[in-house]
């Protein structure tokens, strides 16, 4: 089984308090496990230091396969396999070949890159959400800090810091 | 200095509690929206209405067995119109889907925040009409059990594939496309929703629906890292989507401008037909919508302001396709070519008459009425025109479709095409499996993305736009005060 984690959970109502918080909290060097919110905050993940996520890369090279499959395929069927004399046009005309390598490459693009975000991020179907706070999917912001990460600051210390920086409840220990 | 340019108009509304008008915050978002989804499925109007659709879907049903066990033979097709209703339902469908996916992804591209509370319920409707659309394409081929001759299987006497050169081939790939990453999308969208039910229902003890939407949700959790790829996930699958909703009415456009038929063999179709689709689909969007609004009083968040501007794209796209009518008809009679200007000659004046007078008129005329401002954003109008703009879409196929193959190149095979009972009944088929899948939807699920209207509601609520106001009142009057001090 796995060991149990000890989490300083702060609750912050708006989110032009929360990020300068996470700023200032940052700067203090306590280090931020995560912060949850209800709908994207824009900018949270830069300040958080997260880095730029590479999908658009990954998206890229899945179109490129589906590109390729799709040339191929068709160069094959129609070319080699068994070429179709249709009114004795040219056996590959590549401006027909178009649309079905598009539709491939958008289909092959779009399954490849949510089926990587699914998997990089832990989501599919009858996945266990970890929910420091509930509230966190209405209309709250969570912050959990880890404790076991941060041993230059004591407990006290972290939840002092977070009161000095808006959060608008008592902080509170969670164990994960 | 910096200058944010101020929001023109509130997107979320004032909450009105006890005749007091309040700002609306976060949670009244999640409550408000959440609140048909947690009520129990009994509500009467809604079972009404859930019955009624049921009933079509199976009368529907009956009409399908018989198309499918005696054979197209049911349908009023003949020897010289091989292509009539179903095709003319189909294009229709198609065409009724195209809003969802534009609203979703190329307002997203250009920003425009007040796709955020009507995205959702678009997108759904958006696959539910391509599934009405992918049913005639199952039905016109009339051994439905062999639809899937048309993949790139290897033929069972042999290696004989597909033609690849076949605007039919292209369809099949373009809808299926279409159907997958609209599905997609809609459904990355509705995972940090449906985990808000989750969290709701744990919270109330609700087992059952903990269960369910703790599978649905896929553990979502709203984690920063999380959102940030979220949201570029729902970049990337837009910018890919803008693309492939353009490119799938123009696939459509070349079953017919590809082939030799005058009417139909003409290069302006692609752009014609994107622009008609856009056309009936914001118009199908408006007719539900409204009615959604009303029955769930949704009117904080969808305001007439995004009334207003569905009216704007439909003022705009009807006009394109008014264009696209005159410029086709230009074309036939300057093209010099004898059968292409009768073809449009006999569209107009022949037997087939009044099914142009009514595309002309709802397509054509009726979106002229919103250039007035107060018709956009009168909901009565709104409505009316928005199911005339359906009815003359559907007309509009039907006179490409059949007015172009009523009369052949030999006046021996000349013929009309009447509809049977069992053509009707297929086409009240595809609206009950449209309307059962809708009313579902707007049962079970938020139709309303909550999340997306959070992101915007600082930005662009009602309180928001007054505090905004306010303060630039006051620095108006600072500076005039400092001029008077000069």
């Amino acid at each position: 089984m796995a060991e149990t984690k000890k989490y300083i959970v702060g609750v912050f109502d708006d989110e032009d308090v929360l990020l300068p918080a996470v700023k200032k909290i940052r700067a203090e060097g306590v280090q931020i496990h995560d912060v949850y919110t209800p709908y994207p905050v824009h900018h949270l993940d830069t300040y958080l230091g997260y880095k730029r996520t590479r999908l658009g890369k990954a998206a890229f090279l899945f179109g490129a396969t589906g590109t390729t499959l799709a040339i191929t395929m068709i160069s094959y069927m129609l070319g080699f396999d068994w070429p179709m004399d249709i009114g004795g046009k040219d056996f590959l005309p590549a401006p027909n070949f178009v649309p079905v390598t598009f539709e491939s490459t958008v289909l092959i693009s779009a399954l490849g890159m949510v089926g990587t975000f699914l998997v990089s991020r832990g989501l599919g179907p009858g996945k266990k959400a970890t929910m420091f706070d509930p509230r966190s999917t209405d209309d709250k912001h969570v912050m959990a800090i880890n404790l076991d990460k941060n041993t230059k600051h004591s407990k006290e210390d972290i939840v002092a810091i977070l009161k000095q920086n808006g959060v608008t409840e008592e902080p509170k220990e969670v164990d994960l | 200095m910096q200058v944010t340019s101020p929001v023109r108009a509130p997107l979320v509304l004032k909450k009105e509690e006890n005749g007091q008008k309040r700002a609306t915050t976060y949670h009244d978002i999640t409550e408000d929206i959440c609140r048909q989804v947690e009520a129990p499925p009994t509500n009467p109007r809604w079972l009404l209405a859930m019955l009624l659709s049921l009933a079509a879907l199976g009368w529907g049903g009956y009409t399908l067995y018989r198309t499918w066990w005696f054979g197209l033979g049911e349908w009023g097709l003949n020897k010289t119109i091989g292509w009539a209703w179903d095709i003319t339902n189909f294009v229709w469908w198609v065409g009724i889907g195209h809003a969802g996916t534009l609203i979703s992804a190329i307002l997203l591209l250009f920003r425009q925040k007040w796709r955020t509370s009507i995205n959702r319920a678009a997108e759904a409707m958006t696959i539910f009409a391509v599934l009405c659309a992918g049913s005639f394409i199952l039905m016109h081929m009339g051994r439905a059990w062999m639809a899937y001759w048309a993949l790139p299987l290897p033929n069972t006497y042999g290696s004989l594939w597909v033609n690849f050169n076949s605007p039919l081939v292209w369809d099949v790939f373009a809808i299926s496309t279409y159907l997958t990453v609209s599905v997609v999308f809609w459904y990355i969208g509705l995972i940090p929703d449906l985990a808000t039910i989750r969290e709701r229902a744990i919270a109330r003890g609700d087992k059952i629906r903990a269960f369910v939407y703790g599978i649905l949700s896929f553990g979502w959790d709203g984690s920063a890292k999380t959102w940030a790829r979220y949201e570029e996930v729902a970049l990337i699958l837009a910018g890919l989507s803008t693309p492939l909703v353009l490119s799938v009415h123009t696939i459509v456009s070349m079953d017919f401008a590809t082939s030799l038929i005058p009417g139909w063999h003409t290069t302006i179709f692609p752009p014609y037909f994107v622009a008609g689709a856009i056309f009936s689909g914001f118009a199908m969007v408006l007719t539900l919508m409204l009615i959604t609004r009303h029955v769930f009083k949704l009117q904080a968040y969808i305001t007439l302001e995004h009334i207003e501007s569905m009216n704007k794209v439909i003022v705009l796209t009807g006009s394109i396709v008014g264009i696209a009518y005159l410029t086709e008809f230009f074309i036939a009679w300057y093209s010099g070519v004898e059968y292409e200007s009768y073809a449009f000659i006999n569209r107009a004046f022949g037997p087939y008459w009044w099914a142009y007078a009514a595309m002309m008129s709802c397509n054509v005329l009726s979106p002229q009425f919103f250039w007035f401002r107060s018709l956009r954003r009168n909901i009565y109008v709104t409505f009316i025109l928005s199911i005339v703009v359906n009815i003359g879409m559907w007309f509009e196929r039907f006179v490409i479709i059949v007015t172009s193959l009523h009369r052949d190149y030999l006046p021996s095979s000349w013929a009309m095409f009447y509809p049977t009972w069992v053509d009707l009944g297929d086409y009240i088929f595809t609206f009950g499996l449209f309307f059962t899948l809708f009313f579902l939807f707007a049962k079970f699920l938020p139709v309303i993305n909550m999340a997306e209207v959070k992101a915007v509601l600082k930005s662009t609520s009602q309180t928001t736009l007054e505090k905004v106001q306010a303060r630039s009142a006051e620095s108006v009057a600072s500076d005039t005060h400092q001029g008077d001090d000069k």
